[in-house]
């Protein structure tokens, strides 16, 4: 706008710094340069291929259970724009310029002063004829992710070639998309870098008893038009083919070393820009880090060394004294189609003296492979396929160093056999706690001296936890361990009443078999009269627990607002009232029922969120008796109003639907029933689709229900509302007693141990140990706990008895249901207009010329 | 309105312009109901300390809401001083004095109450 002709452009004298990739490891180091205030010396821009600012590639397998980009995104929003850093997406860097100290994409060129490499690797895709479009789809983007989908539509079966890691990470996916899911693999046996021979084959036994083909030591040679209905036939070097619908290629990465081999930089003979121990390239103003590096003729396709590189660039361009590199830990845990697998240090026994332990469990198909020093006093290495309890341990053996038990053995003998646990006071300050951030357990004790005095704090002050995740069972320790060393403890009080968790009440109520307020007040409680917090906290731990009706006279005064009156209380005071309509599913003379009865009551009626009918509009004295007349018609409460079972939606499915796999409608019907009337910490909600087109919305649930071929696909912990997340798969293709068996184990452990007004999904999230925890104790019952959960839940449910009903035959309850104690008018004040053939509450400016009118 | 709120101390004060609402049958333990009178609407609340009754008349309407809803509340205390919490927005009130909890320049009226011959009775003219 200025017109002064005097005025010059600002010219950016800063040196420029220049990022190629906006992948988690480049986007690492322009954390870290902007931690440490080098954007103030130098203009920084980034360029990054794809579409999407920097995403959490770790977790990319997310983004078929639930996560969009956005939650996948790394870092703040507007770290980059709040700190001058130029970041170009969807901008690929074509060439690096040398001689003019220049990077050039399509778009324009630009200067760098100093360069870092940060393109990391590309999928490895094998030349073979006829691989294209769907038979030539690779796991590495968002993008890539998007076009497995789209193809995974009209698919029913789907092969990844490669069982590596990854490879049996995409056969997951495509197991999830609900396709019948095969890994080729041309080596003898499955994850051929990690694990030895018989490891291979302990994971080769669980992955088919999951359903999925697993087929070794071939070589696909060419891809062919398919046969029985498949899209594609896959023809193998043996003679052997294999028909599918779409072929995902996972058979290892490669160095995206393009650039870098262009511009005449030194590239490593398997590949990647060769880096020094200051992770400078062959040109000392250009750096590599991530996975496109190559140091001492290793690539690194990890994601923590690549931080710890990033790390020590970012401090040595902000001119900081850095670390060198030193190589790094290729240990992995991790969980592929639910089972667990690990491998630390020197897995293959390959040091010089090496020894091994083996123990190996056909019946579980469990492995695992203890590798010792020589003289039996060092832990090298080990291999675990079926249980990772034994991983924490035993890395912190190898990382740190610490000597070995007398019999190492005992380090993967079953538990119960006194594998020594190594409690986190053996581990020295230097250990390391979180590998993806570098976080020690001393920075831990500083941190906790600094005021971290909660997990979230800490998590944000130190970043522990906040990469793989791998650590967080061990943050977790460390830092309680740090608490405890202080003598602090979480305040955990439910309220001013009670110094206790709602998990701790829960418990005594239980083992002391309380069945009222006073007692627990008594023996466990501060004194005073209990709160609106702790009186309906106490009355559903009192509910889940013994089940007994909500009005009994000295449960009545705890129930909170809603239950108190078994209806929902609406704006004005006036009540809504709404009958379980189980799965949706009602008759034609059901549904004249409830127009009779709103009709004659004048109830404003819609339909609900739900899949049921509610109405609105009733005083409390009405309640009784419109209750009455439902009761009669073969209604019962809908629990609308409890912290408790609200609906089971469910989906026609294949009673009527052409593509239904198993009768939804009575599997809902079936489900609703049994958990009508427990009451929990906060409410839920289940939903039942009877094909993966899941026309119930099952995903969005506390507790979702997908009918598969074979079964039923469990997923839990999802919720709408105000923070949406989508359900996990927890188990696939259950039989119907399966099924109810995992539910009532998980809605038990739920139920007591979350907090109060704590959704599942929230406590699903604030679980230690997260989804793989929760798995443990509820299918492989590792806290031995589940026969329990199960009579618990069989109490309830034996116990359920419709409280409208209870309260109908009770006089003395019924006196309760009055609007005044000594007048049977209703409550003069209400105020309704009438809109859309139905009534509803005035507003506030509507009400003087409804007094007027009725004054007229 | 600092009443000493025992049975004893209620009768023995003079009936002069106190009125019958209930039977104190009809009153719940730790908890409200509604009565009516001329044109009022009452929630009267009962809290059992050992052998004592105590008993209090606050407004039922809600300032908060403009719904008459008090007496359906949840009685409680807090720091010592028993409150009903409003059912529609969880707006806590001292029964001793009405006073608002949240925002103490918002108060409920309340009544004097006793307890006379099994019956309940207000001071509808305090
Ligand atoms: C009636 C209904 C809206 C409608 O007209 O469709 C409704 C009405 C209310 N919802 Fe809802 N919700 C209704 C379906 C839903 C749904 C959809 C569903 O169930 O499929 C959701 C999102 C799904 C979910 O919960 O995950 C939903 C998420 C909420 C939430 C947010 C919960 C969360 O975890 O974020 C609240 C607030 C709360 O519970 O704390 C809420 C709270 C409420 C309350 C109880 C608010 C209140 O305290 O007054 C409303 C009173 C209900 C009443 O008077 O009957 N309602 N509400 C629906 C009743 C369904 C039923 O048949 O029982
Ligand atoms: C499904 C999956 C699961 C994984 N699980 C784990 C795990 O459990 N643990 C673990 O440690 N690691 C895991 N990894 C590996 C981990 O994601 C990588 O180690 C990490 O992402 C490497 O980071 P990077 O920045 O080097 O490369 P990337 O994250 O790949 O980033 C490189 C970026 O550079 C861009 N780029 C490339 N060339 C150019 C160019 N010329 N111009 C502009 N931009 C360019 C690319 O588009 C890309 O966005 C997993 C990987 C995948 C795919
Ligand atoms: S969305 Fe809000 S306004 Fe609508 S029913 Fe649910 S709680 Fe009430
Ligand atoms: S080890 Fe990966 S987040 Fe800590």
């Amino acid at each position: 706008m200025n017109q002064d002709k005097n005025l010059s452009v600002p010219v950016d004298r800063r040196p420029s710094l220049i990022v190629i990739g906006n992948g988690m490891v480049g986007h690492h180091c322009v954390e870290r340069l902007i931690e440490l205030g080098a954007h103030h010396h130098h203009a920084i821009s980034v360029f990054g291929e794809e579409r999407h600012p920097a995403y959490d590639r770790v977790h990319l397998s997310e983004y078929f259970s639930g996560r969009d980009a956005a939650s996948l995104a790394l870092g703040e929003a507007g770290l980059y724009a709040d700190h001058g850093v130029v970041l170009h997406l969807g901008e690929k860097v074509e060439k690096i310029d040398r001689t003019t100290r220049e990077v050039v994409t399509l778009r324009g060129r630009y200067r760098f002063d100093r360069l870092v490499l940060a393109t990391g690797s590309y999928p490895f895709v094998p030349a073979i004829p006829g691989s294209e479009g769907d038979a030539r789809l690779v796991y590495r983007t968002l993008d890539d992710l998007d076009m497995i989908r789209a193809a995974a539509a009209n698919a029913r079966r789907g092969v990844v070639v490669g069982g590596g890691l990854l490879g049996l990470e995409a056969a997951n996916a495509l197991k999830r998309l609900g396709l019948e899911a095969h890994v080729v693999e041309f080596a003898p046996r499955l994850m051929p870098v990690q694990l030895d021979a018989e490891g291979g084959a302990a994971l080769a036994a669980r992955i088919e008893a999951l359903g999925v083909g697993v087929h070794l030591s071939k070589a696909t040679e060419a891809i062919v038009a398919g046969e029985n209905g498949h899209r594609y036939r896959m023809r193998f070097a043996d003679g052997t083919a294999l028909d599918t619908d779409l072929v995902v290629f996972s058979a290892g990465i490669r160095p995206q070393d393009g650039l870098a081999r262009d511009c005449g930089l030194e590239i490593a003979a398997r590949g990647g820009v060769v880096v020094n121990d200051h992770c400078a390239s062959s040109d000392p103003a250009i750096y590599a880090i991530g996975e496109c590096a190559s140091w001492r003729d290793r690539v690194f396709g990890l994601v923590a060394p690549g931080y710890r590189m990033a790390r020590l660039v970012a401090e040595r361009l902000a001119g900081q004294p850095s670390e060198l590199f030193t190589g790094a830990d290729m240990s992995t845990k991790l969980k592929l189609l639910g089972v667990d697998v690990g491998s630390i240090g020197d897995a293959h026994g390959a040091s010089p003296g090496a020894r091994s332990y083996r123990f190996v469990d056909e019946r579980s198909a469990s492995y695992r492979r203890l590798v010792v020093s020589e003289d039996g006093k060092r832990v090298l290495g080990a291999v675990l396929v079926g249980d990772n309890s034994f991983y924490d341990t035993l890395l912190q053996y190898v990382a740190n160093a610490i000597a070995a038990p007398l019999a190492p053995e005992a380090l993967i003998l079953p538990a119960g056999e006194g594998a020594p646990a190594l409690g986190i006071d053996a581990l020295p300050d230097s250990a390391t706690i979180c590998s993806c951030h570098n976080v020690s357990k001393g920075t831990i004790r500083a941190a906790v001296d600094q005021g971290c005095l909660d997990l979230a704090s800490l998590k944000r002050e130190t970043r522990a936890s906040t990469g793989c995740g791998g650590c967080s069972a061990l943050l977790k320790q460390a830092f309680e361990a740090e608490l405890a060393a202080r003598g602090m403890a979480v305040d955990a009080s439910l309220c001013e009443h009670f110094s206790h968790t709602r998990q701790a009440l829960f418990d005594l109520v239980r083992l002391e078999g309380i069945e009222d307020f006073d007692t627990l007040m008594r023996r466990h409680g501060n004194g005073g009269l209990g709160c609106d917090i702790c009186k309906p906290a106490v009355a559903s731990i009192l509910a889940s627990n013994w089940n007994r009706p909500i009005l009994d006279p000295a449960l009545a005064p705890l129930q909170d607002t809603n239950d108190a009156f078994m209806a929902n209380m609406q704006k004005d005071g006036t009540y809504s009232v709404v009958p379980r309509i189980a799965g949706g599913e009602i008759t034609p003379d059901k549904l004249i029922v409830l127009g009779e009865v709103a009709k004659k009551y004048d109830l404003y009626t819609k339909i609900t969120g739900g899949q049921r009918i509610d109405m609105f509009g009733a005083e409390l004295h009405q309640l009784p008796s419109i209750w009455a007349e439902l009761i009669a018609a073969g209604f019962e409460t809908g629990h609308a109003y409890g912290k408790s079972t609200r609906t089971v939606k469910s989906c026609v499915g294949s009673s009527w639907c052409r593509y239904g796999v198993q009768d939804s409608v009575a599997m809902a019907l079936r489900l609703e029933h049994r958990y009508k009337g427990l009451r929990s910490p906060h409410k839920l909600k289940f939903a039942v689709s009877g094909c993966t087109r899941e026309c119930a919305e099952a995903q969005s649930k506390d507790i979702g229900v997908i009918a598969t071929e074979r079964g039923w696909n469990l997923y839990v912990c999802g919720n709408g509302g105000m923070r949406p997340r989508h359900a996990e798969l927890f188990a696939t293709d259950l039989d119907d007693e399966t099924l109810v068996r995992y539910i009532d184990r998980l809605l038990m452990f739920y139920v007591r141990t979350a907090d109060r007004l704590q959704r599942t999904s929230v406590w699903r999230e604030n679980l230690d140990g997260g989804l793989d925890y929760l798995k443990s104790v509820v299918i492989d019952d590792c806290l031995g706990v589940c026969a329990e959960l199960e009579r618990q839940m069989a109490l309830v449910v034996e116990r359920y008895e419709c409280e409208w009903a209870n309260a109908l035959s009770d006089p003395e309850k019924l006196k309760r249901f009055r609007t005044f104690v000594n007048q049977t008018q209703g409550d003069p004040g209400l105020r309704y207009v009438r809109e859309r053939g139905q009534r509803r509450p005035a507003r506030a400016d509507e009400i003087p010329s409804v007094v007027s009118e009725e004054s007229a | 309105m600092t009443l000493d709120r025992s049975e004893k101390a209620l009768d023995a004060e003079s009936a002069g312009q106190w009125r019958r609402l209930c039977s104190i049958d009809e009153l719940v333990p730790g908890a409200g109901v509604t009565a009516w009178c001329r044109g009022e609407q009452i929630a009267l609340f009962l809290l059992l300390a050992g052998s004592e009754r105590n008993v209090y008349a606050l407004a039922n309407g809600d300032p908060f809401s403009g719904a008459n809803v008090i007496g359906r509340g949840i009685v409680g205390d807090i720091a010592a001083q028993p409150v009903v919490a409003s059912p529609l927005y969880k707006q806590h009130f001292r029964l001793a004095d009405g006073r608002c909890i949240e925002s103490p320049e918002i108060a409920l009226r309340t009544w004097p109450v006793r307890l006379r011959d099994g019956w309940v009775e207000i001071d509808m003219d305090s």
